[in-house]
């Protein structure tokens, strides 16, 4: 083959590659594509329909409930403002605690709890997961400013 | 001659990206407080339930409000840093107990030492989360009238409180 | 005292550095010679002082000295003392300075393995490792001084994070960072190749030994890791697509690119500017690696260090090093190209097609790693991206990359024919077929595509890289007919039919169960059954535990009794799982405790890996493969002696 022949085909070759590469992924990354929602908006039916997302905030203190001897739990999240009823069924994390922060992976379910289908908790117990950080950090000015305007803390659906 | 510029003109279409990335750290949000008076609050302290810590009693003078729990490891981070600088009595530390048991947080101060003036006892975390805390360790500087002046999460150190605290002290006693 | 000879010592390696970076390139230009010795001399003292100041930091560690805030931080007095030196890189200041230390020794190896390399690319190869040099130290001492003092000294340290107290974690950094650093020896070859404009076959064959051990230690250290993650996470996965993760695996994969394009280079002298590019983006994405991790831009469950003083300062760094290694390659490299034809099928095609899905491949995993803060900048939304994404968009170029090795080993340089191609591979590629059809039919009673592609996959790379070994085996007992180079070759693909192997029979049969158990009370998980005899308390040197003891039995058989413990450490208060593992060559047994769920009653993940070892004995022999074939005769040649005038 000749040099110029070789630097088509290489050429062809890569672009192709790229090509089927890029259709393919963008395809499937619609899909795989798991949003961050906050729980105000959550509560207030701002989430994505018929899709799993995933949440974030602190777990309230005194609300984990199980029922002894099951795998079934549920649990309170805040993120400063509201709070999301979650339900879970499996072993947690061993950073999941109250007061500390969490990220639950699910969708909601029919009668407003969030069912997580994975509980994940930062090794790091330093930090929380920044996307929580900010999310409590933003609803918390919400919250003030919702209050001076004499509404209430939460705003619901 | 062209496509060896392309990796160049990729790499330099990427290099902005990582940088608005770094800028989006949540770390450096600014408290919505900073330059208003502290939040109001009143709160049992942790030795004494019959005795209360209020933002009254940061007026006066420049203070540091630290809000900590046992359940945290930055703050037995920064503790060794906190009782340095409650030896040195240049600024009274107040604390906040944050959404913690009362027993382990006085036996932590026990055996830790006890570097504040007094510590206000936030079980259910209210006060916490009105000084717009989103984690713990945090610590805010609060000038004489009381107002907010400057916000740090995270666990304090030396060059911590060199670089960011000292010159803003050192400005307010001017 | 001792913390301050260190630090002492790390400013004299700086200026050491400095020396080596500068003196060595431009005595290189200027053709003098006494200037170019001197890169020798400045690598080992570069060395000598860059180790005494590890070894004050680890001196430091073991007499607890708490007046230093990094040991103050991370170290406690009840800590075994091998987690004492391990805690010495367990966070981001001791850890750039291993980089930095790991970084001296692979620049010594350079300039005491000098081969018959001239010593004009020897100049200018260490030079370019000296500014890298300059480089990191300057940010060890500017924004991350593992000396820093702490007056007054702590009566006791905050501990090491109990996730790190694990043999596996305190060896995985070292080993990965000798690959990740390794990469900077192609790095600097590159760069000098590019400033002198001299690239030969030769040029080749002095980089590609370097640039394969690199990459060996690379495929080492990420096993570890994820091997790591498997049993100490709790979690019983060994790939999670996790930022960090996918930090390591880029560079590796295109180190896989460059050690390919590196033997068209060596062997044809082809593929010149792309084995260059190679290089120049496998040590980058190690530099992009160790950013993203530093910085903590992305999320990661595994970031350790968020700061972005440090950011700014190792972007700042990446900046500099990328941009100016490629403003050189758009200057330098058009010349350098060679016109060379090759045949459609021959050896070179395959290997050009290996590259091409190779880069594809990492542009597929940067892509995701990279889409949530792309996301976020454009539309504000916070997203991840799930491993089933990854799994799939790295599948499809995979698949074409492993069934094509197989036949690249077997195809000539310049052109192949087809007939001689047919009588030597029809036999394997049968056999394949149908072993790999029966192979999991057999063992575990079903078949699918996905998982008959895998495993025929595997197969079929067992036996196309058996024949060269087999026939030169054949032909002359005692023998061995065939080159280190290409034995190392054979068993560097044979290690990744292991792995694929591995990964493909975990995938399809791996079970994964929560379940309730109290004491006396068993389930039955993979036709096992799981009996908890009972809970007791046991206590370690600085944790207390809760052991739960689990009877296995199969069909009323005793198999073993499996130990998981929950730990709690004593500093940090933190608690920690430690999964109990019944380890055999074809199955693991995993057992983790999760909470206590009252009346007695503990929630358990139990858990079925079939063949999940050959995950990690793939990519040892792999590595294996890589180390076998750098002890080939012709990267041992030395210099001609100069006839004395």
């Amino acid at each position: 083959m000749k040099p110029r022949q070789q630097r088509m085909l290489a050429i062809g070759l890569a672009a192709l590659g790229v090509a089927i590469a890029a259709g393919l992924s963008l395809r499937a990354f619609e899909e795989n594509m798991m949003f961050f929602v906050d729980v105000s908006d959550v509560v207030a039916g701002d989430y994505p329909d018929e899709r799993t997302f995933r949440i974030g905030g602190l777990v309230v203190a005194d609300s984990v409930e199980r029922e002894e001897g099951s795998l079934d739990l549920r649990f309170r999240v805040t993120d400063m403002r509201c709070e999301l009823e979650v339900s879970y069924v499996g072993v947690l994390p061993d950073l999941f605690r109250e007061g500390q922060g969490v990220v639950a992976h699910g969708a909601m379910g029919a009668d407003g709890v969030f069912v997580a289908d994975k509980i994940l908790a930062k090794h790091d117990e330093d930090y929380m997961a920044p996307e929580v950080a900010e999310s409590m950090a933003k609803h918390v000015e919400d919250k003030t400013e919702s209050l001076r305007a004499g509404q209430s803390e939460c705003n619901p659906q | 001659m062209s496509r060896y510029v392309l990796p160049l003109i990729a790499v330099l279409v990427m290099i902005p990206i990582l940088i608005l990335g770094l800028q989006s750290d949540p770390s450096k949000l600014p408290s919505q407080y900073i330059g208003k008076p502290a939040p109001e609050f009143s709160l049992q302290t942790l030795q004494d339930p019959s005795r209360t810590l209020s933002s009254a009693d940061l007026v006066g003078r420049v203070s540091l409000v630290n809000i900590w729990g046992t359940w945290c490891v930055g703050c037995r981070a920064e503790h060794g840093f906190l009782m340095t600088l409650a030896e040195q009595k240049k600024i009274p530390i107040y604390g906040i107990n944050w959404r913690d048991n009362r027993q382990e947080a006085l036996q932590w101060l026990e055996q830790y030492g006890d570097p504040y003036v007094a510590s206000g006892f936030d079980q259910d975390g209210r006060v916490g989360i009105d000084w717009g805390a989103y984690g713990a360790p945090e610590t805010f500087l609060i000038n004489a009238e009381g107002r907010v002046v400057y916000r740090f999460p995270g666990p304090l150190n030396a060059s911590v409180w060199e670089q960011q605290f000292a010159p803003l002290i050192a400005g307010m006693s001017q | 005292m001792i913390p301050e000879i260190g630090h002492f010592a790390l400013i004299l390696a700086l200026a050491l550095a400095a020396c080596q970076a500068v003196l060595p390139m431009v005595g290189a230009q200027r053709n003098d010679t006494t200037m170019m010795s001197i890169a020798r001399s400045a690598a080992y003292g570069q060395f000598l002082f860059i180790a005494i100041s590890f070894g004050c930091l680890i001196y430091a560690f073991l007499h607890d000295d708490f007046s230093v805030l990094y040991v103050a931080s991370h170290s406690q007095l009840a800590l075994p003392t091998p987690y004492k030196v391990s805690a010495v890189w367990s966070a981001h200041e001791g850890s750039l300075l291993m980089w930095i230390l790991i970084l001296s020794i692979w620049t010594m190896a350079v300039a005491h393995f000098r081969g018959d390399r001239p010593q004009k690319l020897d100049a200018r190869v260490l030079s370019v490792l000296g500014m890298l040099s300059v480089g990191f130290l300057l940010f060890a001492l500017l924004t991350s001084n593992p000396f820093e003092r702490l007056i007054p000294a702590a009566l006791d340290g905050g501990d090491l994070n109990p996730l790190l107290q694990d043999p596996g974690l305190a060896i995985h950094p070292p080993i990965l960072y000798v690959g990740y650093v390794g990469f900077s020896v192609a790095f600097a070859f590159a760069i000098a190749a590019m400033i002198s404009g001299e690239l030969d076959q030769n040029w080749a064959r002095w980089t590609r030994p370097w640039t394969v051990i690199a990459w060996s230690f690379l495929t080492i250290g990420i096993a570890l890791g994820s091997w790591w993650a498997y049993y100490e996470l709790g979690w019983g996965g060994w790939w999670f697509w996790d930022a960090v993760e996918n930090a390591s695996f880029m560079p590796w994969l295109i180190g896989t690119a460059l050690i390919h394009s590196l033997a068209v280079t060596e062997s044809r002298g082809l593929f010149k500017s792309w084995t260059l590019l190679l290089a120049i983006t496998a040590f980058s994405l190690s530099l992009l690696g160790t950013f993203l991790v530093r910085s903590g831009i992305i999320v990661s469950v595994h970031a350790f260090a968020t700061d972005p003083t440090r950011g700014y300062f190792i972007l700042t760094f990446l900046a500099i090093v990328v941009i100016g290694a490629l403003i050189l390659y758009a200057w330098r490299a058009p010349a350098l190209d060679s016109s060379v034809g090759f045949g459609l099928l021959s050896r070179e095609t395959f290997l050009l097609l290996n590259n091409v899905l190779l880069v594809v491949a990492t542009t597929l995993v940067l892509l995701g790693t990279l889409a949530p803060l792309i996301v976020e900048m454009t539309s504000g939304g916070k997203i991840s991206i799930g491993a089933p994404w990854f799994e799939v968009a790295f599948l499809v170029p995979m698949i074409p990359l492993v069934m094509l090795l197989g036949l690249g080993m077997h195809t000539a340089w310049r052109r192949q024919n087809t007939a001689p191609w047919q009588k030597l591979l029809r036999l394997p590629a049968i056999a394949a077929v149908v072993v790999g059809i029966l192979l999991p039919l057999l063992f575990y009673g079903r078949v699918g595509l996905m998982l008959a592609v895998g495993t025929i996959a595997a197969v079929w790379i067992f036996f196309s890289s058996l024949i060269q070994p087999i026939r030169s085996w054949r032909r002359a007992p005692g023998n061995a007919g065939i080159t280190r180079s290409a034995l190392g070759m054979c068993i560097a693909h044979f290690g990744m039919g292991l792995f694929v192997l591995g990964a493909t029979i975990v995938s399809a049969f791996g079970i994964e169960s929560d379940r309730s158990l109290s004491i006396g009370e068993s389930v039955e998980v993979a036709g096992l059954e799981f009996e908890l005899r009972e809970l007791r308390d046991v206590t370690g040197p600085n944790y207390s535990a809760i052991e739960g003891v689990i009877e296995v039995r199969r069909d009323g058989e005793f198999v073993t009794t499996m130990r998981p413990q929950k730990r709690q450490y004593l500093v940090q208060k933190s608690w920690m799982t430690e999964a109990g593992i019944y380890p055999r060559w074809n199955k693991d047994l995993f057992v983790a405790l999760g909470d206590q769920l009252g009346g007695g009653a503990w929630s358990v993940r139990i858990q079925y890996k079939p063949m999940i070892r050959f995950i990690w004995i793939g990519a040892f022999v792999m590595a294996m493969g890589g180390l076998i074939s750098v002890t080939d005769r012709r990267y041992r040649r030395r210099a001609i002696p100069e006839p004395a005038v």
